[in-house]
């Protein structure tokens, strides 16, 4: 099937979990009667007018919504095409995208009687966004982290640590985000009955990718008011990163169906993909199942999992949600990459240009927004969501850059 | 039809005793140590062999399994390989059932079928993959069992009556009823519980229920024997394994002898165990 051959990209998944070949749920039985019932409680949720009314209020109350959508003159200027706008998701409560989804969660988990939070992180946005949340709801937070991942990311490591969470450092595999996933699946299917397992990207089995990407919607939705509000019209293209994918599905999903809307998701090469040392599952990986879901992974002939590496901990994972492999299969997102280099690069240009400190990770994108900008005409609108900011990172690029001179 | 692991517990009800299952990692620390245990464990006292297929992200796994499968990993182990060591086990043993366990990943970049083909020519007679539950039967499970191998599916104590015959349903050779909510090497199980469960899941069907994970001696071994068709020790093999290793992870001179020593106070434990299931 190809694009020209569904009415809509907005209709998945089935009623098991499937974006074409991709998602399902693939986990070990003991966590499936937990998976059963979370799904019939987002159901049951979701149909709730009550429920969207206390998110609603959590959102423009707590978090600060709708962000920003800003245009970037001096960068608009500085490439001569493309008019961009960045999707200002930094500016939420917490510093990202993710506290949209974990908003909705930890409010489902209450709702759902849950005494036991668990998140896996990897940058540390959505650990702190997920020990923020449990904070306000007064309920236990562990967080799982690569060992990695919490040497790199001190700041949010001391952050969840004040918000009162559990960091547990894991020092199994490769020390990262795959394997703090590993490890918060372990937990939970040790604790099973009294723990909610809060994902934090559109991966995982069914119903997260769904779930997730309802919740992350706003971001999407907003930016077509905001746009209309400030052009008249539809943007004409979306740019966002992507590790497991869910600050882009946000952005891209209200739009899929708007066929005149060019899209692109942009993976981490990190040392390019030649090198073999990089995260871009879609260009440099192949249909596998790993963490309940089958997608593009990192696998090798033996179905191993090859350890994914980018300079950006949010996007250092072997795998991608499984509604952003079905589009790419489908053509109706184009997957480009950018390397730590042309993500530092961008980095660096954003913060000097538009006094916004990025974090890495939107960084990709914008490495592949300033050359997609120059071959559009001036009236193009393009939107970049801006993820998360920069201030984690800090450390991190000094010591890239430091290393660079030597 | 009936498989090496039917016959094998067909035979045991008639002699009125529980089976002992072992798990070892297959290339856990090295091909030949590997295989040179696997010969040795039906002598030892094991009746059904599991054998491990190593993977990188053993989700339901303790740490001793994740160990053992990186080890394997790092030795050279592949799928490929694993399919060799059990034709190697078959050349002098064609009665001991052997079971492949692990996680889907490595099947589906093997190819479904081709894997099927492959691990039947092999005397491969059944298979456990963690991470397909009954939603995905269409997956393997079906394919396995029209292709002449038994699927044998976990049972937890998460899986309440209602969702046992979704579990049961296209289930073969036999049930492993994970006897606590966790990953493999946690605690003992309450014995009491584990009896209960099995007659539960008994109460819905006529396949023999192996009950696994927390066993770690005869003792253990007996008492869940008991009440059950089968005991499975898996963790505890693998620590005495480890515990044989030398400083560069290489198979010390007494690795087999002293994992089998293990296997024969277990198979002890389980052939004293007083009959309780097979009424």
């Amino acid at each position: 099937m190809t694009a020209n051959q569904v009415n809509s990209f907005r209709t998945g998944p089935d009623e098991r979990g499937h974006f074409g070949i991709y998602g399902g749920r693939f986990v070990a039985e003991t966590l499936m009667p937990n998976i059963l019932e979370l799904e019939a409680a987002y159901a049951a949720a979701k149909a709730d007018p009550a429920y969207q009314k206390e998110m609603d209020h959590h959102l423009a109350h707590f978090v600060g919504r709708p962000s920003p959508l800003y245009f970037a003159e001096r960068l608009t200027q500085k490439f001569g095409g493309a008019k961009i706008y960045f999707k200002r998701e930094d500016l939420n409560h917490t510093g990202a995208h993710k506290v949209n989804n974990v908003t909705g969660q930890i409010m489902l988990a209450w709702r759902m009687g849950k005494k036991r939070i668990l998140a896996e992180t990897g940058a540390g946005m959505h650990g702190v966004a997920t020990a923020t949340l449990c904070a306000t709801f007064g309920l236990p937070c562990i967080v799982y982290m690569g060992a990695v991942d919490v040497e790199r990311q001190q700041p949010n490591v001391l952050r969840m640590k004040m918000l009162g969470a559990e960091v547990r450092p894991v020092t199994s595999g490769s020390h990262t985000l795959k394997d703090a996933m590993n490890e918060a699946l372990r937990d939970w299917v040790t604790n099973v009955s009294d723990t909610f397992y809060c994902i934090g990207t559109v991966a995982g089995p069914h119903p997260y990718p769904a779930m997730v990407r309802d919740f992350q919607c706003i971001i999407g939705n907003e930016t077509r008011a905001q746009m209309q509000e400030a052009e008249g019209r539809l943007p004409d293209s979306l740019v966002a990163c992507i590790g497991g994918g869910s600050n882009a599905m946000g952005l891209f999903h209200p739009f899929l169906d708007d066929r005149s809307v060019e899209i692109y998701g942009v993976e981490a090469a990190g040392h390019g993909i030649p090198s073999g040392q990089h995260a871009a599952s879609v260009a440099g990986g192949r249909p596998g199942v790993l963490h309940g879901n089958r997608t593009y992974l990192l696998t090798d002939a033996d179905g191993q999992i090859i350890e994914a590496h980018s300079i950006s901990a949010g996007l250092d994972y072997p795998g991608i949600g499984p509604e952003h492999a079905w589009l790419n299969d489908m053509g109706r997102v184009k997957f480009l990459s950018a390397t730590d280099d042309e993500a530092v690069a961008a980095f660096q240009l954003c913060s000097q240009l538009e006094g916004i400190i990025p974090a890495l990770e939107p960084a990709h994108a914008l490495a592949r927004v300033f050359d997609l900008a120059v071959q559009k005409p001036k009236d193009h609108l393009m939107v970049v969501n801006m993820s998360g900011r920069g201030d984690k990172d800090l450390d991190s690029v000094a010591a890239f850059l430091e290393s660079k001179k030597k | 039809m009936s498989t090496r692991i039917e016959k094998r517990f067909a035979a045991l009800k008639t002699e009125g005793r529980a089976a002992l299952v072992t798990f070892t990692m297959s290339g856990d620390p090295d091909y030949a140590t590997s295989l040179e245990l696997a010969k040795a464990l039906p002598k030892a006292g094991a009746d059904l062999i599991e054998l491990g297929m190593p993977f990188t992200d053993p989700m339901a796994d303790g740490v001793a399994i994740q160990a053992a499968g990186l080890r394997a990993l790092k030795g050279g182990q592949t799928l490929i390989k694993t399919l060799a060591m059990v034709r190697d086990f078959r050349k002098d043993n064609d009665d001991t059932p052997i079971v492949l366990m692990g996680y889907y990943n490595p099947i589906y970049i093997y190819g479904v079928n081709k894997f099927l083909v492959d691990a039947k020519a092999a005397g491969v007679d059944g298979l456990i993959v963690v991470d397909l539950p009954p939603e995905e039967d269409v997956e393997l499970c079906l394919p396995a069992l029209k292709a002449g191998l038994n699927f044998i599916r976990l049972a937890t104590p998460t899986t309440d009556d209602k969702r046992l015959p979704a579990v049961l349903n296209n289930t073969s050779g036999f049930v492993y009823y994970v006897s606590i909510a966790g990953i493999t090497g946690s605690a003992a199980p309450d014995v009491g519980k584990v009896s209960a469960a099995v007659e539960r899941i008994k109460r819905h069907t006529q396949l023999p229920v192996a009950v696994g994970f927390g066993v770690r001696n005869a003792d253990s071994a007996r008492a869940i024997a008991a009440g059950a068709d089968g005991v499975v020790v898996g963790s505890a093999l693998i620590d005495v394994l480890r515990a044989n290793l030398d400083a560069d992870g290489k198979a010390g001179p007494n690795l087999v002898k002293a994992v089998t020593d293990l296997v024969s106070e277990i198979a002890r434990g389980v052939r004293s165990a007083a009959k309780v299931a097979a009424k």
